[in-house]
């Protein structure tokens, strides 16, 4: 009861706080879609989105695939010791696994396809990855395991390849005289698509692992007797 | 009401929603909904507001981008936090949840 209260009292008093600051909220003083337009040719890429991701706030961005490589880190140190057996997440099943090798050609190039658009219109790295992902999930799921992921050495170079590329890349505008991250105008556009292609598998193997590093347990509760502890 | 405008009050509406399921429920992975519920209103609250007749502006666009991933992470990481929880405790609230 004191809950249920208390629940009521914090949504009124956030959605009051929230409707009044959206009424009455300053609005810009600049057009700033037109600001953006302006600088975009410096960037090299002709998509606004990608520009302001890899550009205009690479600092975000850097940090962003940083958080995702923390959380792999994490979920790693995390892992049990699993016992070498029979692979627990493939499901038997053959249509599955039929369905999976007519897809997985098509989402590979879609991804490809994302990361290339990335520059001129709606796409980009994180897209892609997460197509790239998706294949590799459904892939785990039809029981083809990755041989050449549980090589450790291997694993973690590519799941820090993309935080390592973003930072050289940073670094070396540095080294040329710049600030960090301010990519030369001449070879911007390139330097964002290197960026994109190794923040891509980044991801797309950080989401996979995530899945990968957790298992199903073998000896774990079952369902009825969890349902019955949660009941208690 | 523009469209915009209505994405935007439609992004207040599942942040107080999700706060309600949030205080709500103990149960670690309804809570974890509850927070994904939240953080999806506040990201259409950004899109939406970050638009006027002028035409669209993409920092808020990217950055809201850049929190769908972080998002993701979080999520599951909270979920792996969640099963080694499970497995050395057999509880899925928190102790120290009233």
């Amino acid at each position: 009861m004191i809950r249920l209260l208390a629940a009521l009292f914090a949504c009124l008093t956030v959605s009051v706080v929230l409707v009044v600051a959206i009424i009455n909220r300053s609005l810009p003083e600049g057009n700033l879609p037109a600001q953006v337009a302006e600088r975009l040719p410096e960037t090299g890429v002709s998509h606004a989105v990608t520009a302001v991701l890899l550009d205009f706030r690479s600092y975000d961005t850097l940090l962003e695939v940083a958080v995702l490589l923390v959380a792999v880190v994490v979920a790693m140190a995390l892992r049990e010791a699993q016992p070498d057996g029979p692979d627990r997440m493939g499901l038997a099943n053959p249509l599955l696994r039929a369905v999976v090798s007519w897809l997985l050609p098509l989402m590979l190039l879609v991804a490809a396809y994302l990361l290339w658009a990335g520059s001129s219109m709606p796409g980009g790295a994180f897209q892609a990855g997460a197509v790239l992902a998706a294949a590799g999930v459904l892939l785990r799921l039809a029981g083809v395991g990755f041989n050449w992921m549980e090589h450790p050495m291997r694993l973690r170079v590519v799941l820090a390849a993309g935080l390592a590329v973003f930072v050289a890349v940073g670094t070396g505008c540095l080294i040329a005289g710049r600030a960090f991250l301010d990519y030369p105008p001449k070879f911007a556009g390139s330097l964002i698509l290197f960026i994109e292609c190794a923040v891509t598998l980044s991801i797309a193997l950080a989401l996979v692992s995530l899945l990968q590093l957790a298992p199903p347990q073998e000896d774990g509760p079952l369902l009825p007797e969890r349902r019955r502890r949660f009941r208690k | 009401m523009s469209v915009a405008a209505f994405y935007a009050w439609i992004g207040v509406g599942l942040c107080v929603l999700g706060l309600f399921g949030f205080i709500m429920h103990r149960h670690l992975v309804r809570r974890l909904l509850a927070f994904n519920i939240m953080g999806s209103g506040s990201f259409l609250l950004l899109v939406g507001l970050a638009q006027d007749d002028r035409g669209v502006d993409p920092v808020p666009q990217a950055m809201v981008l850049t929190g769908i991933v972080v998002a993701v992470a979080s999520t599951a990481l909270a979920l792996v936090v969640f099963r080694r929880w499970f497995r050395v405790s057999g509880e899925s609230i928190l102790p120290e949840d009233v």
